[in-house]
Formats: structure tokens, C-alpha cells, sequence
């Protein structure tokens, strides 16, 4: 009975989160207040990890079959694209490179300023 | 065929696993980035939809229920956060300015190729949060005026871009920690960018998950202010 435990714990967590959603009011979607209360639980000891964990593997395994129908959307929204669509390639391709160049780069730069200072 | 895809509940599904399983194997097979499962997956599905000439909304009546976990799924991101939280606390700082600047990048982008390319309000807007998570773009876009289909289409197209040349950009960055891998992979394709992560490793995996939660909160700050500039 395990997994059905699990189910119901990570249900409710996400039931949670839509009611922070409903309650407050930020655009923030239940997934990301769910996400905060789980760790929240997690952290002060509400909810153990084994509580939860190989369900949670399993979701967060298969979570990029999860973007599959968001995907072939795009599909559907092509019509309304196309007229914009070479500005929003060439600003897709530039930033998303940009922000991982730079994100990345930033943090690792810090680290090994942290590492230093430390030595 | 196409009655048989109207009747049915499950090859919606089936065939979105399906694809996907394709894409795994040819990847492994061919070792070709462009072989990326996810991008492999959604066009094989686009190809079947249009050959049988089938609408996306009778495809997505059965292929809802992948969409429908995502919430429980991004929920349990909390995880491998948690696994990771010393790790977290030691970098708190260097993670933070991470994501702070991968936000300001973002934005800053948009903004000067929106110039560039002559771009109205409602275009710039719409494009402001193509960098964080469906949910929280959706709402950025709508609240600042934006187009919210192009918005999410954009995030979308973001996400898988993130995904396929995510290693690709960390070599050539030469970022090779397994924090700030993940951190890059979260703020520049959110979700998506999260799923190739937890593929490179646990810690990875964690961070991305961090990200996706910061970088969103944080774009919806930032995006006020940077709406004033055109």
C-alpha cells in the first residue's frame, strides 16, 4: 500500500498548492506553490522523504512525456505565428543561449570565488 | 483510422510514449543531438496528426492526462531539492546571483532584439516571459497586455530549444559544475530545460527544479519594471 500513500500525500500537496493559488493573489500556478510547501514539509520534518519517494522518482521520470501535447500545440498556434515568426526564432535561439551562457557562468564564477576565499 | 483515434482513449497516449521511446533509441543509436527524444516525439506526433488529418483537439482529449500530471510532478521537484540541501545552503549566494542574472539576461535580450526588430508593445510584452514556466508566463503576458497563445507557444519552443543544446552551450561556456549546469538549464528552459538536467544527474536535476521556482518568481517582479522601457 505504499504507492497509494505516497499518491495521496503528493495529491494533496498539489491540491494545497491550488489553494494557495485561489487564496493569494500573485500569477503563480499551484505546481510552484506545491513545490515550496513539499520542500517546506520536507525541511522541518512534517514528511519524511521515504514518505513520498519512489512515486515521486516515477513522476519526475516520465515528466518530459509530459510536454509532448504542449508541443505539438504549437501546431495549432501556427496560424497566428508564422506572421511573427523570424523576429521570435532569432529571439528564442539568441537569449535562450544567452541566459544559459550567463546564468551558468555567473553561478560557477561565484562558487569558485566562495572556494578560494575559503583555501 | 481517423475513427478509430476519435473512439479511442488511449492512442493519444500511446502514441505520444510511443514517439518518445523512438527518440530515446535513435538517440542512443545515432548519438546526434538533433535526435533529441523530446523534439523527436513531438514531431513525429505533428507528422501522424497531419498524414491521417486528425485535429489536435481529438489528439488531445486522450494525451491530456500526460499534460494533467504535470502539476504532481513539478510538486515533487521538491525532492531532489531536498536531497541537495546542503549543497544548496553552502551556494546559496552564488545560485541567487545565478538565476538573478539569467532573469536580467532574459528580459535584457528580448528588449534590445525587440528594438532591433521594430517590435510593438504587445510584441515585447508577449515575448517578455519566454524564459519561465508555462503557468507563471501565461499570467506575466496577460497581466502586461501580451498575446498569451504566442507567449505560450514561445515558452514551449523555448523549452525544447533549452533542451537539445543544453550540453552543447555548457561546453562551449566551458560550464562544468553540476550546480551551475543545473542552474543554466532552469533559468534559460524552465521545465523542459529541467527535464534534460535530471538527465545529466541528480545534482543538476535539483538545481534546475530551484530555478524554475526563482527564476519565475523573479521574472514577475522584473517584468513590471522592464514593460516601462518600450
Amino acid at each position: 500500500m505504499k504507492y497509494v500513500r505516497q499518491l495521496l500525500i503528493i495529491l494533496f500537496i498539489s491540491f494545497l498548492g491550488e489553494v494557495c493559488k485561489y487564496l493569494l493573489p500573485f500569477p503563480i500556478p499551484a505546481s510552484i506553490y506545491g513545490l515550496l510547501l513539499l520542500f517546506t514539509a520536507l525541511m522541518t520534518g512534517i514528511l519524511k522523504l521515504s514518505s513520498i519517494k519512489e512515486t515521486a522518482g516515477f513522476l519526475i521520470e516520465i515528466m518530459p512525456l509530459m510536454f509532448i501535447p504542449a508541443g505539438v500545440g504549437i501546431l495549432e498556434s501556427w496560424g497566428i505565428l508564422q506572421p511573427v515568426f523570424v523576429p521570435i526564432a532569432v529571439i528564442t535561439v539568441v537569449s535562450t543561449i544567452a541566459v544559459m551562457g550567463v546564468s551558468g557562468t555567473v553561478t560557477q564564477f561565484m562558487m569558485k570565488k566562495k572556494r578560494e576565499k575559503e583555501a | 483510422m481517423k475513427d478509430l483515434f476519435i473512439e479511442s482513449v488511449f492512442v493519444g497516449v500511446l502514441l505520444s510514449v510511443g514517439a518518445y521511446e523512438t527518440g530515446v533509441f535513435l538517440k542512443k543509436k545515432f548519438h546526434m543531438a538533433l535526435f533529441n527524444p523530446l523534439l523527436v516525439a513531438i514531431a513525429a506526433v505533428v507528422v501522424v496528426l497531419l498524414v491521417f488529418d486528425i485535429d489536435y483537439e481529438i489528439y488531445e482529449e486522450g494525451a491530456k492526462y500526460l499534460s494533467y500530471l504535470l502539476t504532481p510532478a513539478t510538486v515533487c521537484l521538491a525532492a531532489p531539492l531536498y536531497e541537495q540541501v546542503e549543497l544548496l545552503k553552502k551556494n546559496v549566494s552564488a545560485i541567487l546571483a545565478g538565476i538573478l542574472a539569467g532573469a536580467i539576461t532574459s528580459m535584457g535580450c528580448v528588449l534590445v532584439m525587440s528594438l532591433v526588430f521594430h517590435l510593438s508593445h504587445e510584441e515585447y510584452v508577449t515575448l517578455l516571459p519566454k524564459s519561465i514556466t508555462t503557468a507563471i508566463g501565461m499570467g506575466v503576458s496577460e497581466e502586461l497586455g501580451g498575446i498569451v497563445t504566442i507567449t505560450v507557444a514561445v515558452i514551449i519552443i523555448t523549452g525544447v530549444f533549452g533542451n537539445i543544446i543544453g550540453e552543447f552551450v555548457c561546453k562551449i561556456f566551458h560550464i562544468t559544475d553540476s550546480v551551475a549546469k543545473g542552474i543554466a538549464l532552469g533559468s534559460a528552459a524552465h521545465a523542459i530545460g529541467t527535464a534534460k538536467a535530471l538527465e545529466l544527474g541528480e545534482v543538476e536535476g535539483a538545481m534546475s527544479g530551484l530555478s524554475i521556482a526563482v527564476s519565475g518568481v523573479l521574472t514577475v517582479i522584473l517584468s513590471i519594471l522592464f514593460a516601462q522601457f518600450l
